[in-house]
């Protein structure tokens, strides 16, 4: 039974559960509803939610812990010789599983029966050849032990998986009926039913801080794997990035860092100065018909996704700086550059900056407005003496979150900075960021083994600190900007 | 010295700074104020008095032009300061403000010290050829506002950090800074207690020693105390104006009589 | 009294530098003032203008080198299916039929061109037959075996066909491959050029609407003519679903806690300052938490939709949250008030009355969520989204965990491999995107003006 059967039954179970609910709350009046403490439908609710509920969650439960629970087993009884030299347990594991799906793809293809499995030995019939029958490719042939853990793993998963259906149905039944009794005239129905709705909400608000919590323990934890393989201090201050497939690499940040630091930087340099002008020209100047356009135009460009940026940068602004601008001066002949990058990102920020900074200096009072110019003052004068010193610590918060955004996007650099990691100051020559560096190391096929994959973990948890600490202050300086004129 | 003033005053008393002739102002489709004609003194305070609505306000914002930054906002008819057309195309409006302070309702001072609130409007304006000259100027206008002996020791401090009176007082003072030849404050005392406003009304009386002052109040009393001439707004138009003893005793327009003994309001 | 002299020498200061000038003449320092004012407008223009530029650019850029993949070069032949070589047996057997590969196709179709053009009396001057085949997308024998292979009877029959022309002949007419290219290139030559434009006088050869660029598959490296977002397209549908059945009901019931339910204490601050940084935690990060939990520990599949929406529905519950909470919040308390004074208990007034009222702004929101989940890219590269599929997946629900494409993930991928081809491909899939976007975002203004209700 796959689970997706499983969770719909048990719906379907909780469905007559209301049914009978609310007819016994009913019966129990003789339909007379005045009589109960809450309206019908209350109790059926009650029982629909004692049903549904518990079962489900604690199917979710299973499913999550069956995998560790027998990976932990299987993985117990895999003797230290078959672990490959220089390999490790998990790629071995990660074997099994493979085996152990193909043996069911095998199975349910007819190819053969679980009889046939039982008497099945690695050491006289091709496993290999059989699996890639069916799609499952290995990369070597398959020793005896591998095949043994993997059709424990078979039995441990089936057997996980007809326990979960027994008790997950168990649960549904049993708190049907035990709900079902509960049912009398006095019971406060409502009361129950909505102490459950509340708690099934908080449930899903706290969605966001497990997921918060889930980035940290993945990043924290790959990242120490990465620690163990691969000495701290080398990642943090080497200044060297050469990834080599055989081992010996190279990881040092640092270059990766600076190429980011350096993309972020041309793009605020573009996207400052453009946004907050827009802003203030928008909020202060134009007429009617001008913002109604302008404004719609701007509000566009920070609609389009990323990847429409980052082909622009390809496929235009990336050849066209490098026939006019790197070629003619000889500053180098790649239209991936720096400044590519920085560019096209700069003009993704620009709605960003412009956004926000509209909303910082309309929070700036009129009366502000109006006493400049009381005093004689022009608009301008208005703006840049009276405004924008009020509104900066709010334009301070909007810049550091525009920084946090070009020190997080990933396709604008994928596809216009480069892949050289590079410590340079020629803004024309690629370099490369550290999103560009955690896709490249993490795409294509991944083994959790190598310092060169969990490489992008320290990366990502480097990259996840820098843009937390940047939008954690970016937020306490907005908010404290904000209250001053609340 | 004081003969002197005395002497001053009586001569300028003639002196007509403002001169308003079928004035009208529109915000879009709504005519605000309409056929307003009125002369206003030089070294007088002026009081605008009349029921929420009346356009006093509204006529008040067009003796410097703020109503130029509201969108869809018309002025017609003649407005002359010193005989000169202020709507007058050659004439920009920062001149004119210069010459036409106003203080607002709410004290506004700008998240500066207290010392660049005072100079600004020199600042913007090029009044002072050099730092000592600037900081001539503020104390001057602090001393005017009757604010210096509260803030000398610490003008580097924000304007913000001061008391409501203060701020108002200080917003006054920003504007004398500018030297201008009218003061015109928009119920520059609604939003105070009783002290402060007892302090921006002696401050007011100074005033008129160098200033023509034109003040918007919903209180009658405050216009019997601190003005010589009051003009009665009434739905936009203006009803009655006249030497405030006059009005307030003996008015000559029934509604004027009714909005005073407090039958409409 | 004492400052009297102070008074009167500022006063004299003031006097001697604007007091009593007339308000006709505009002094010099106004003047310089006013042209500052200008030149600071100016700016302001300017900087709007580069805005509106940007994105006037930015379209620009991607229409005109992506529209031309909305229209493909095909070419007209009839092919005689002949039994001799793709059914040696002659029993019309299907698995027997199927053996033969692509290989055996190839000579029966390049006969059929060279009677086509026999046929249309274009001469062949000057070049080899081996050329004149070459003409041919090596897709096209692949095209008549899915044909034969969909009805084994039509064997011994002649057929006819619309093969697709290969990816240079189709470039030599939307203006990417030129005479001078094809000099240089390996895989053209002029002479092919030149009867291209004989055939298409002919009428052998023509260029009409690409259907199967929303419908076919991925395709090869060699075969940039041959490649549609089929898969790509069935992959962001299936991922914008899930997204939607998940962070629709998790993001509304969270933001009716927060905003009606929640208690004034730290775990609720805690909630609070997670969905706000979430929202700002960059995407990619997500794809290293859908790479680590989704697939390496909860153990679903690689390039599986089921973890894109996964990984996209925590990307999107906070715009969802904060739009929600803000609809709700826009709901005046007088609603509220008005229902518990009737004696409803504050879940039914929340039920009853709040939540539809606030639903057309919680819609809103939503769909602008969902946007954003549409354009993304960088999480699903790293949870294998960028592999080669050609395969469609399943129907729902099986389907959502067989590989498959997505939309701006295939523009990624195409925009990697080496024939420019390619990047026609790439701008295309965008407009595609674009327009999907654009519906998704008019849907929302329109439900927006539809329902938008002022208190």
């Amino acid at each position: 039974m796959t689970t997706g059967t499983l969770a719909l039954i048990v719906l379907a179970i909780a469905v007559v559960g209301f049914i009978l609910g609310r007819q016994r709350a009913l019966s129990l009046v003789s339909g007379d509803s005045r009589k109960l403490h809450s309206r019908p439908g209350y109790y059926g609710q009650v029982v629909l939610l004692f049903t549904a509920v518990p079962a489900l969650l604690l199917m979710l439960a299973w499913l999550f812990l069956q995998p560790i629970v027998v990976e932990n087993r299987v993985s117990a009884t895999i003797p230290d010789g078959v672990v490959p030299e220089g390999g490790s347990r998990s790629l071995v594991m990660s074997d099994v599983r493979r085996i152990a799906d193909g043996l069911d793809a095998l199975m349910s293809a007819g190819r053969f029966s679980e009889d046939d499995l039982t008497d099945m030995r690695a050491d006289f019939v091709d496993v290999r050849t059989r699996l890639g029958e069916v799609g499952v490719a290995l990369g070597s042939d398959v020793q005896p032990p591998v095949f043994e853990a993997a059709k424990l793993y078979r039995d441990n998963t089936s057997t996980g998986r007809a326990l979960m259906t027994g008790a997950v149905l168990l649960v549904a039944l049993g708190l049907l009926v035990w709900s079902f009794t509960r049912i009398s005239p006095a019971q406060r129905a409502r009361n129950a039913s909505e102490s459950f709705v509340k708690a099934l909400l908080l449930g899903a608000s706290t969605v966001a801080v497990l997921t918060t919590v889930g980035i940290v323990a993945s990043l924290l934890l790959e990242t120490f794997n990465f620690f163990k393989m691969y000495p701290a201090r080398d990642f943090f201050f080497s200044t060297t990035w050469n990834p080599q497939f055989r081992g010996g690499s190279d990881l040092g940040i640092i270059p990766l860092l600076w190429g980011t630091l350096y993309v972020s930087l041309v793009a605020l340099l573009v996207a400052v100065p453009i946004g907050l002008m827009i802003a203030i020209y928008l909020s202060e100047y134009a007429g009617k018909r001008v913002r109604g356009f302008a404004k719609p135009a701007i509000e566009v460009l920070a609609g389009i996704p990323t990847i429409v940026y980052g082909l622009f940068a390809l496929i235009t602004v990336g050849p066209f700086l490098r026939d006019w601008l790197a070629q003619p001066l000889g500053l180098g002949n790649s239209s991936s550059s720096v400044l590519t990058a920085g560019l096209v990102m700069g003009i993704m920020l620009i709605p960003f900056v412009s956004s926000l900074s509209d909303d910082i200096i309309n929070a700036v009072p009129q009366a502000m407005r109006d006493g400049s110019y009381a005093l004689g003052a022009t608009q301008s004068e208005t703006v840049k003496q009276v405004i924008l010193p009020a509104a900066l610590p709010g334009v301070v918060g909007a810049i550091l979150l525009a920084a946090s955004r070009a020190i997080g996007e990933t396709m604008i650099v994928v596809m216009g900075a480069g892949a050289a990691a590079r410590l340079g100051l020629n803004p024309l020559e690629a370099m490369t960021t550290v999103t560009v560096k955690i896709v490249s190391q993490l795409t294509g096929d991944t083994e959790f083994a190598s310092p060169e994959t969990l490489v992008a973990f320290a990366l990502g948890l480097t990259l996840f600190v820098f843009t937390l600490g940047l939008n954690v202050l970016a937020l306490y300086i907005v908010r404290k900007y904000r209250e001053q004129y609340e | 010295m004081k003969d002197n003033i005395e002497g001053r005053k009586l001569v300028d008393q003639m002196d007509v700074k403002f001169e308003t002739r079928d004035v009208q102002v529109f915000y879009g489709e709504t005519h605000a104020i309409k056929d307003v004609s009125v002369d206003i003194l030089d070294k007088t305070v002026t009081s605008f008095i009349g029921p929420s609505g009346c356009g006093k306000s509204t006529f008040l914002r067009a003796l410097n032009r703020m109503n130029d930054t509201i969108p869809g906002c018309r002025v017609e008819g003649s407005l002359t300061l010193d005989g000169e057309d202020i709507y007058d195309p050659k004439v920009d409006p920062v001149q004119l403000r210069a010459k036409v302070g106003m203080v607002f309702q709410k004290p506004n001072p700008f998240p500066k010290s207290i010392y660049d609130n005072i100079a600004y409007g020199p600042r913007i304006h090029g009044l002072a050829r050099n730092k000592a000259e600037l900081d001539e100027i503020v104390e001057m206008s602090l001393r005017r506002g009757a604010l210096w002996d509260e803030v000398k020791d610490r003008l580097q401090e924000p304007g913000t950090g001061l008391s409501g009176g203060q701020q108002q007082r200080l917003c006054i003072a920003r504007s004398v800074a500018t030297a201008p030849e009218v003061l015109l404050m928009d119920e520059p005392c609604s939003a105070l207690d009783p002290i402060a406003t007892a302090q921006v009304e002696e401050l007011i009386d100074e005033l008129k020693q160098n200033f023509s002052v034109v003040i918007v109040t919903h209180s009658m009393q405050q216009a019997a105390r601190v003005s010589q001439k009051t003009a009665f707004f009434h739905l936009g138009y203006l009803v009655e104006y006249g030497d405030t003893d006059t009005i307030f005793t003996n008015p000559t327009d029934p509604r004027t009589e009714s909005y005073i003994t407090g039958r409409i309001g | 009294m004492t400052d009297m002299p102070h008074s009167n020498g500022a006063d004299g200061i003031a006097r001697d530098s604007h007091g009593g000038k007339s308000l006709l003449a505009v002094d010099a320092r106004t003047r310089k003032r006013n042209a500052s004012e200008a030149r600071f407008r100016l700016l302001g223009k300017i900087a709007v203008a580069i805005g509106v530029l940007a994105l006037v650019g930015l379209l620009a850029s991607i229409l005109s080198s992506g529209l031309s993949s909305f229209r493909q070069t095909y070419i007209d032949i009839e092919v005689y299916l002949d039994p001799a070589k793709l059914d040696k047996e002659g029993n019309r057997d299907r698995a027997q039929i199927s053996k033969v590969s692509t290989f055996g196709y190839k000579p029966l179709i390049e006969q059929g061109f060279m009677e086509a053009i026999e046929k249309s009396g274009v001469s062949l001057d000057g070049i080899s037959e081996k050329e004149v085949a070459e003409m041919l997308s090596k897709e096209a024998p692949a095209q008549v075996r899915n044909f034969v292979l969909a009805d084994v009877e039509r064997i011994g029959q002649t057929a006819p066909f619309e093969v697709l022309a290969g990816g240079r002949i189709d470039g030599y007419f939307k203006g990417r491959v030129t005479m001078e290219s094809a000099e240089r290139d390996r895989n053209v030559s002029p002479a092919q050029l030149e009867l291209a434009d004989r055939l298409r006088e002919a009428g052998v050869v023509k260029v009409r609407f690409n259907w199967d660029f929303f419908t076919a598959p991925d395709a090869s490296d060699t075969r940039p003519e041959a490649a549609g977002l089929g898969v790509a397209i069935i992959g962001s549908a299936y991922m914008m679903l899930i997204v939607l059945v998940l962070s629709l009901p998790l993001g509304v019931a969270a933001s009716i806690y927060l905003e009606e339910f929640a208690p004034q204490n730290r775990f609720t601050d805690l909630i609070e300052v997670n969905i706000s940084n979430l929202a700002a935690v960059p995407s990619i990060v997500f794809g290293i938490l859908g790479l680590a939990i989704f697939i390496n520990f909860a153990g679903l599949p690689q390039s599986a939709p089921v973890v894109g929406g996964l990984v996209l529905t925590l990307m999107t519950l906070p715009t969802i949250i904060i739009a929600t909470r803000a609809s709700l919040k826009s709901v005046p308390p007088s609603i509220r008030e008005a229902a518990l004074g009737v004696g409803a208990s504050k879940m039914q007034t929340v039920f009853h009355h709040v939540l539809p009222l606030a639903m057309p702004g919680i819609l809103t929101g939503t769909i602008i969520g969902l946007a954003q989940a549409l354009g993304e890219t960088a999480p699903l590269l790293l949870i294998g989204m960028v592999a080669f599929v050609r395969e469609y997946p399943a129907g729902p629900p099986e389907g959502f965990f067989d590989p498959a494409a997505a939309l701006p993930v295939q523009v990624y991928n195409w925009t990697q491999r080496g024939d420019p081809a390619f990047v026609e491909r790439a701008s295309g899939a965008i407009i595609v995107l674009l327009v999907f976007l654009v519906v998704m975002n008019i849907a929302a203004i329109l439900l927006r003006r539809r329902f938008e209700r002022r208190w």
